[in-house]
């Protein structure tokens, strides 16, 4: 048996303070999502597709030739052609160019319900779950009676009264939408109130509205995203729907639903006039689904099945 | 138990009042009268007509009227279709809307629970991919345009089923399907998920280390666990499939309350409108409540206090 002697015990010197040394660069939290988001190719793709979306529903009607509303009856339900790209309707008109200003409409009453979803809930989930008990048993009672009432039914109700329009629909989507964005925000701040840091902000001197809002809604950020993602597709979901049975923007104006329901009799023989509408509804609300499953994802790994 | 009842139908009874009172005001608000019309009516004639209706009474007293009427479920006559009632009406397209929403609830549960279940099996083979990119443009083409592509491939390119009408049962089958589409596909990505989590529990890994064969362990175990939050889902798949058939039906040129509803609108028969919108809200608030009660029978884990713990 070898001998062990004295030089086999040898002190293997350890800096302590390169243990404490940070190999690699810091990834804030909000880094770390775009990095996962950035290995997601499918909420890439889906991205880009937005993005040149957004684009074109904004510089193609700037720069087309043809406007929306120039009727041409001698020129009606035209075939795809160089000039008319995408064909003409029942009235002569450009099919291609309204097909953007389309993308504009869907575009802005998607963006604008989720940005006021995104306002009231935020604040009214905020107070109700900040103060807890009382306020928030009847807060949360009252958006429980708002939220029982079926939400198309609301909307339909409001378009039928009131002057049909952009800003109507955006009224009507908004009327109960915010209520699913406050319960999310609630149920996050009654977890996040318990924390260490709040009661370090408290000790510190900060006042409710600034644990409020400086630590509580900012820690809170992540759902509240993933809920918006998912709140923009369903409100042009909604407005096409509502187009679709005649409650949408009027004449000249036309939605991507208004331009499929007016392609829908003439299916058999103008299938274009049904066909660009559907496809650019449907292409969007998958690259908005899309995108929002990636956001998921790249936010809460945890949620990934 | 019978606190929570008591609660929840409170609630439910401040919800209906609202809407009914909402939709009364709303519908009062908008100017002009039924009567208002292009042709010149005789004053005694409108005079006449409004007493009919009882719409020369007070604003108040219409209400308080309209109320007593909803309670004793007489939801008034229609303006423009003379001869009918909104309860005609209702009897008339509820079942047939009926029919059609239980067709396509049925195609949307079992069709959606299969494909979830597959999908969680074989998670992350072709199966798993095939049935998610399914569900994902399922959940993404909205039903208006299915059902058209549906009539163009199936009624008028193969001649495989008819193009519109509602007479037997080959006409009913592109309709729910087109209806069952986006259900189907958000039940299937819950099942799928909800799977896969139960899959990695313990209790998973104690039946199969018992030598319980897969098949067991998948029906028995998994797949009853794994559809308890499906059920949770059955309420709003109802009031889905209810504003989907607004537009099916329409496009399938099918008699029911969904289509009576959407012509109203374009009509502007504001009694008819009226009525049908109590009527769906009462119909989709009562069932709410029955999935609600169901899902706190089907699993004890629920407390049945409300409120309080998120």
């Amino acid at each position: 048996m070898q001998q062990l002697t004295k030089e086999h015990f040898q002190p293997i010197s350890v800096d302590l303070r390169q243990a404490e040394q940070i190999s690699r660069p810091s990834l804030s939290f909000w880094a770390d999502a775009w990095r996962r988001l950035k290995q997601n190719k499918v909420a890439m793709v889906s991205m880009i597709f937005l993005i040149a979306l957004i684009v074109c529903a904004i510089f193609v009607p700037m720069m087309s030739s043809n406007d929306y509303f120039t009727t041409d009856l001698a020129g009606k339900n035209k075939k795809p052609s160089a000039e008319h790209w995408f064909g003409t309707d029942d009235l002569g008109r450009d099919v291609f160019v309204r097909i953007w200003y389309g993308a504009r409409i869907s575009l802005e009453v998607g963006f604008a319900a989720a940005a006021i979803d995104l306002v009231v809930g935020v604040i009214y989930g905020g107070i109700a779950g900040f103060y807890g008990g009382k306020i928030d048993e009847a807060m949360m009672r009252f958006a429980d009676i708002l939220f029982a009432i079926p939400y198309l039914l609301v909307v339909i109700l409001l378009l039928v009264v009131f002057e049909p329009g952009v800003g109507t629909i955006i009224l009507a989507l908004t009327l109960t939408g915010w209520i699913g964005m406050a319960r999310i925000v609630r149920g996050q701040m009654l977890q996040l109130k318990q924390q260490e840091y709040v009661l370090a902000a408290r000790s510190l001197g900060a006042d409710d509205m600034r644990v409020l809002f400086k630590h509580l809604v900012p820690n809170s950020l992540g759902p509240i995203i993933v809920t918006l993602s998912l709140t923009v597709p369903s409100a042009i979901f909604a407005e096409s729907f509502l187009s679709f049975i005649g409650l949408g923007v009027s004449a000249p104006v036309a939605s991507w639903g208004t331009m499929a329901n007016e392609g829908l009799p003439a299916m058999k023989y103008y299938p274009w006039r049904l066909m660009f509408p559907a496809v650019f509804i449907s292409v969007t609300m998958l690259a908005f689904n899309l995108f929002g499953d990636g956001i998921r994802d790249a936010v809460d790994p945890r949620l990934r099945k | 138990m019978f606190r929570y009842l008591g609660k929840r139908i409170l609630f439910m009874a401040i919800s209906l009042f609202l809407i009914v009172t909402s939709t009364f005001f709303l519908m009062h608000a908008i100017p002009g009268g039924p009567f208002t019309s292009e042709k010149k009516v005789p004053e005694e004639i409108k005079k006449a007509l409004e007493a009919k209706y009882g719409l020369d009474k007070p604003l108040f007293e219409q209400y308080t009227d309209y109320l007593v009427d909803v309670i004793q479920w007489d939801l008034g006559p229609s303006f423009t279709e003379k001869s009918s009632t909104v309860n005609d009406m209702i009897n008339r397209g509820f079942p047939v809307s009926a029919h059609l929403g239980l067709q396509a609830i049925a195609i949307a549960v079992f069709g959606g629970i299969t494909l979830g279940v597959i999908a969680a099996l074989k998670h992350n083979k072709w199966q798993d991919y095939t049935g998610m990119i399914i569900a994902v443009l399922g959940l993404s083409v909205p039903s208006f345009i299915l059902a058209t592509f549906y009539q163009y491939v199936f009624s008028i390119e193969l001649g495989w089923f008819p193009i519109a009408k509602w007479e037997s049962f080959e006409y009913t089958v592109l309709p729910s399907l087109a209806l069952a589409a986006s259900p189907l596909a958000f039940i299937a990505r819950l099942t799928r998920s909800n799977m896969i989590e139960v899959l990695g529990q313990d209790y998973i890994k104690t039946a199969k280390s018992k030598g319980l064969s897969s098949f067991v362990i998948t029906v028995k175990h998994a797949i009853r666990n794994a559809l308890l939050p499906v059920i949770t889902y059955l309420g709003p798949l109802i009031a889905n499939v209810l504003t989907g058939s607004f537009v099916i039906e329409r496009i399938f040129g099918i008699p029911g309350l969904g289509r009576e509803f959407v012509l109203s609108i374009s009509n502007r028969d504001y009694t008819v409108i009226m009525g049908t919108t109590v009527f769906y809200s009462i119909l989709l608030v009562v069932l709410v409540l029955l999935v609600d009660l169901a899902y706190t029978f089907v699993d004890p884990r629920i407390k049945l206090a409300g409120g309080g713990k998120e």
